[in-house]
């Protein structure tokens, strides 16, 4: 179905995602590359060495998450914009996660937005803590928000309304 | 006439890195391009290119050109540039005639000869296909990024392949509403990355959909999609109607060859390279001596690619006529390394097919 919608399944995600402990322990990033493409600039811009893709450039890029810090450099630089970070480590009822949001007008920290999962579809609101845009993310601007623990599988993407 | 010894046709991503690579090497280049300002199709995307370092990935299309030119600078004692001027025709003695703004019709007699014409936008057959508001996605693409004219306000994309999805999702970044993106095969032809990205934003893919009809008086008001089955048959009852004032129409990309046909340059037809495109050997030569080519024209392929070839055809050309670097070896090695990993995934498996045959016609 993948291949005729563009939405990955709930398997496909979660396979995508490092195990809940790791989550829990601090910011790791969630590299929703699903199909092998000739792409390595998350592996060039990995300082930490958290991302392989290797010598054949169509590899999947493989996370390895005991390496991760959650800088988010990676996140600006993905092409496909695929990648996201998650932090479980703030609260036990919700999760940080960063995604990149080449969109205007930008959220403003504090506001509430909408949540959307990987259909668009509006799943909570969520609140905005952070917009991190230097110019070393090339106009990829990353956005933090605090979303219910419930939908960490699901959050994706937001909708600034107004 | 003019005297030249490399001239170089065309300035996009192909054209720039063999006149990059030409200069480079030693050898006098001219570029000749029909815009006003070079870098081809590179000034209209803004998104971010695949790849890996070598072919700029990561960085957006539209600040490749200045990287390549900064480049060029640095030979500027070997590199000409003459914009606004068109390639005419190239004859069987070698003389390339152009025709440079509306007035200047003139003659260069060259050593070699890159052609990195590109290529040029497939369209569709439909009922009232000629209403305005069906646009290609290059128009699209170059009204929105290019001059910043928003081309109208709720659009229906034809096309899932890389273009198609791209210039949806720069639609939606300009404010305009994507209705839906459709494509007639029954898999997404482009990047999965880039339709999850779009799929994301609430904008349905549909795969298995065709054109129906476009409805309107004076330009389009409503256009009109069915299911096709496995053949590609409309089935009856599927139709579903869209209120859209935009169609865009990206259903792929031929190679622009007209001026390797008219040289003489044995032409093949590989379905696989997306047309009629030139025989040619490693060296990205054709069947005519000292003409080479490099991008689009020899096969529809991503940016980065085309880049890569320029690179080699540049350096290739150069050598054929006496400007041959003592890290020749070196160079081309490298430069067919970068081609051989762009194209040895799935993505690349079509290109690969296209390009044995090639080779196989090549004595």
């Amino acid at each position: 179905m993948f291949e005729k919608t563009g939405i990955p399944s709930t398997e496909m995600i979660i396979k995508k995602f490092p195990p809940i402990d790791r989550i829990n322990k601090g910011a790791v990033a969630v590299i929703e590359c699903y199909k092998e493409i000739p792409c390595n600039p998350c592996e060039t811009a990995c300082k930490f060495d958290a991302i392989k893709v290797g010598e054949d450039i169509n590899n999947i890029p493989e996370a390895r998450f005991e390496n991760c810090t959650g800088c988010a450099i990676c996140l600006s630089k993905c092409p496909g914009l695929a990648i996201m970070i998650v932090d479980g480590s703030k609260s036990e009822s919700t999760v940080e996660v960063k995604i990149p949001y080449e969109f205007l007008p930008l959220p403003k920290e504090g506001q509430i937005v909408k949540g959307l999962n990987r259909e668009g579809n509006y799943i909570t609101d969520v609140k905005v803590l952070k917009i991190l845009n230097p110019k070393s993310f090339d106009r990829t601007p990353v956005i933090t928000i605090e979303v219910d623990r419930k939908f960490l599988y699901e959050i994706r993407n937001i909708r600034v309304e107004g | 006439m003019k005297q030249a010894e490399i001239v170089i046709i065309g300035g996009g991503p192909a054209g720039l890195c063999a006149a990059v690579s030409a200069a480079k090497s030693g050898s006098k280049v001219l570029i000749i391009d029909k815009n006003k300002k070079l870098g081809g199709q590179l000034i209209k995307q803004t998104h971010m290119f695949f790849g890996s370092e070598k072919q700029y990935a990561s960085k957006r299309g539209i600040d490749i050109p200045e990287i390549l030119i900064d480049e060029l600078y640095k030979y500027k004692e070997n590199v000409e540039i003459s914009t606004e001027a068109t390639v005419v025709g190239m004859y069987e003695d070698g003389i390339i005639t152009v025709l440079e703004k509306e007035d200047n019709y003139y003659k260069i007699e060259p050593k070699a000869v890159v052609v990195a014409t590109g290529a040029y936008e497939k369209f569709l057959g439909f009922p009232n296909n000629d209403l305005p508001g069906i646009y290609g996605a290059g128009a699209v693409q170059t009204l929105m990024n290019v001059y910043g004219i928003k081309p109208g306000n709720r659009v229906l994309m034809v096309g899932a392949g890389n273009i198609g999805l791209i210039v949806s999702y720069q639609l939606m970044q300009a404010g305009v509403e994507v209705k839906a993106i459709l494509d007639a095969a029954p898999k997404i032809g482009g990047y999965l990355v880039h339709a999850s990205k779009i799929r994301r934003m609430g904008v349905p893919i549909l795969t298995s959909h065709t054109v129906k009809e476009a409805i309107g008086n004076e330009f389009l008001e409503k256009a009109v999609i069915c299911k096709v089955d496995e053949k590609f048959n409309p089935i009856e009852g599927t139709e579903i109607t869209f209120d859209v004032d935009v169609m865009c129409i990206s259903v792929g990309l031929t190679p622009l060859n007209e001026l390797l046909a008219m040289r003489g340059c044995e032409m093949k037809y590989i379905p696989q390279l997306s047309g009629l495109v030139p025989v040619r050997n490693e060296n990205y030569e054709t069947t005519v001596e000292n003409v080479f080519v490099a991008g689009d024209a020899t096969g529809v392929e991503e940016a980065s690619a085309a880049m890569v070839e320029g690179f080699l055809a540049g350096l290739c050309a150069a050598a054929k006529i006496g400007y041959k670097p003592d890290d020749f070896m070196e160079r081309k090695n490298d430069y067919e390394e970068q081609l051989n990993n762009l194209r040895s995934g799935p993505a690349g498996k079509h290109i690969l097919a296209g390009i044995e045959q090639i080779r196989r016609s090549y004595v």
